[in-house]
């Protein structure tokens, strides 16, 4: 199997994050140089990532042509684009690593994606915590500007185009898109009722496009290599590679790029198989919002949107938390709901009280204080707290709790009194 | 009256670096960036310093009084001189997140929220950070602390007291 052929391409060679690397080992900035030259219809950018079938590497699976071909395009005045590197979905350490060892990828990625857009301001926003990410892009930004790569009239062209890194200030919430775009404004992140959409109502009210690190990173390639190469590393309807986090009960946690449809098994053996040769009892692959997924149903299942939704989960951000035979399954659900609890914004009621209602009570379960009545009650409180909401909080926080219960019932049972 | 003058003239800089990324009538986005730096300066964000931030920007006080009690990066009250955060979420919780923090716990004499004695640690527990593939991990400051064992996580508070 084939690794790190898109996002990671520069990591094999020395000093992969610097913009010599990028440009004279892997051959970057020769898509955003061409299209300055020669000024393609952004039409014909759009259809071929239409056809790339490139989807949102957020967590969404959004197709990322269809998300561009939204803007409004040709309208007066200011618009932008924006990254999302505001990775915090707990078990996602993708973009951190993009940002660290292949940063001008990801800035080239919005480089195109103003062009297409029209826009001639960017922001890349990152974490609060990702000090070290943050000064990778800096540098490179810094990097790419002095070469005249990114500025006004870029290389001749009359294209103009400004990259600007913005750090955030620890808030989970503000990987919402919408979230973002409210801290960026200098606001605390609650997210935006939608519609609209940010393609018409994005930063300071106006058009926007907001994407993932990696699928920003992704983009250079695909327009280097063409749609149908990117289409045919990966599945039909899962197009490319896909970088996965992997962690927990492994011999060798890391990031995996490999291509869309590797089965889990490969994944697993990649990561160098289970720690200390224990047994694989369950997975969450696609970070701590996505159903969990029983260790039989997982092995027979490949890393692409369609498989992993027929396994009744999501791939999410391609975070694989992999659990083994001792994991005490209640005490690990009972972290991932302190965890929304914490992090709901407040904003909706049924969030806001609803992620309350389900850490108290799993935690009840978990000191034995639990009755039979409180697995119906976190149930039932799952099921009224999801699309309730404004974004998708509720639903992130209730779906662990509910495919848990479905999958490791018995556990629970035990702990309640009869 | 304007508080701006709490801040010192190369704060000021800091931030008119940070204004000039933004549209001329959009002071509010620099009000991360620089509670972030006065935070980074004075371990803390203090009432006085966040309404010279906001007089300093020509923004409302309490848009930055909302910023300063939304996000968790920020300790409004000094709380001692470096704080440790530990990722306590799923994927460090499986490679021993747990063991970490009782180790600080003891080695600290404090429980989580609290701050050592000697002004010097505060020990909080925090949400995924972003480094499951080299757990247990803390943040100390801006620095990751990454595939810790008791042993190293002593180290690193040994180097930090004798930098002291």
């Amino acid at each position: 199997m084939k690794l790190n052929q898109v996002c990671f391409r520069s990591l094999e060679f020395d000093d992969p994050a610097s913009l010599k690397t990028y440009e004279e080992k892997v051959g970057g900035y020769k898509v955003w140089r061409k299209i300055l030259k020669e000024k393609p219809s952004p039409e014909d950018l759009i259809e071929e990532l239409k056809k790339s079938v490139l989807r949102g590497r957020g967590g969404a699976g959004f197709p990322t042509g269809l998300k561009w071909s939204f803007m409004p395009r040709h309208l007066d005045g200011p618009k932008y684009v924006v990254c999302n590197s505001d990775e915090s979905e707990p078990g996602t350490f993708k973009d951190r690593d993009i940002m660290r060892y292949n940063p001008h990828q990801m800035i080239e990625g919005m480089a195109i994606a103003s062009y297409i857009l029209g826009a001639t301001t960017g922001y890349n926003y990152t974490r609060g915590e990702y000090w070290e990410p943050f000064q990778a892009c800096e540098k490179a930004v810094a990097e790419a500007r002095a070469a005249g790569l990114l500025g006004s009239n870029i290389l001749g062209s009359g294209v103009d185009f400004e990259l600007h890194n913005m750090i955030g200030a620890g808030a989970y919430i503000c990987g919402e898109e919408t979230a973002l775009l409210e801290s960026l404004e200098g606001k605390k992140g609650f997210p935006r009722f939608k519609p609209p959409f940010p393609a018409n109502f994005g930063l300071y009210g106006r058009p926007t496009i907001i994407n993932n690190t990696e699928s920003f990173a992704s983009v250079p390639v695909i327009l280097e290599k063409g749609a149908d190469w990117f289409l045919n590393v990966g599945t039909e309807r899962s197009g490319g590679t896909k970088i996965f986090s992997v962690s927990g009960h492994v011999n060798k946690p890391g990031n995996y790029e490999v291509p869309m449809g590797t089965p889990f098994k490969d994944l697993l053996e990649l990561a160098g198989g289970m720690l200390d040769g224990r047994k694989l009892k369950a997975v969450i692959p696609g970070g701590s919002s996505v159903p969990v997924v029983p260790a039989d149903i997982m092995m027979e299942t490949n890393m692409d949107y369609e498989s992993i939704g027929k396994a009744g989960s999501m791939l999410g951000a391609g975070s694989v938390i992999v659990m083994d035979e001792t994991t005490d399954m209640v005490k690990i659900l009972a972290r991932i709901s302190e965890f929304y609890d914490e992090e709901s914004c407040g904003q909706c009621t049924p969030c806001r009280e609803g992620t309350g209602w389900l850490s108290r009570t799993v935690h009840k379960v978990l000191h034995g204080q639990g009755t039979p009545a409180d697995l119906d009650l976190l149930q039932d409180v799952s099921n009224n707290m999801m699309g309730r909401t404004i974004c998708a909080l509720a639903d992130a926080a209730a779906m662990p709790v509910l495919s848990f219960i479905k999958h490791f019932r018995s556990e629970f049972d035990a702990l309640v009194k009869k | 009256m304007s508080d701006a003058y709490l801040l010192s003239d190369e704060l000021k800089k800091e931030i008119d670096h940070w204004v000039a990324k933004f549209p001329i009538d959009r002071k509010l986005s620099a009000v991360i960036p620089a509670m972030n730096m006065v935070q980074d300066l004075e371990q803390h964000v203090s009432e006085p310093m966040m309404d010279a931030i906001a007089d300093y920007l020509g923004v409302p006080r309490i848009a930055v009084y909302e910023v300063g009690t939304f996000y968790t990066m920020y300790d409004l009250k000094p709380r001692g001189k470096h704080r440790i955060d530990v990722c306590t979420n799923v994927s460090c919780m499986l490679r021993g997140s747990d063991e970490i923090m009782g180790h600080l716990k003891n080695r600290l004499g404090v429980d989580v929220g609290e701050t050592s004695k000697d002004d010097m640690f505060a020990l909080r527990s925090v949400e995924c950070l972003g480094s499951c593939g080299t757990a247990p991990m803390m943040q100390i400051g801006k620095d990751y602390h990454e595939n810790l064992t008791p042993k190293k996580v002593d180290e690193i508070l040994d180097k930090l007291k004798g930098e002291a």
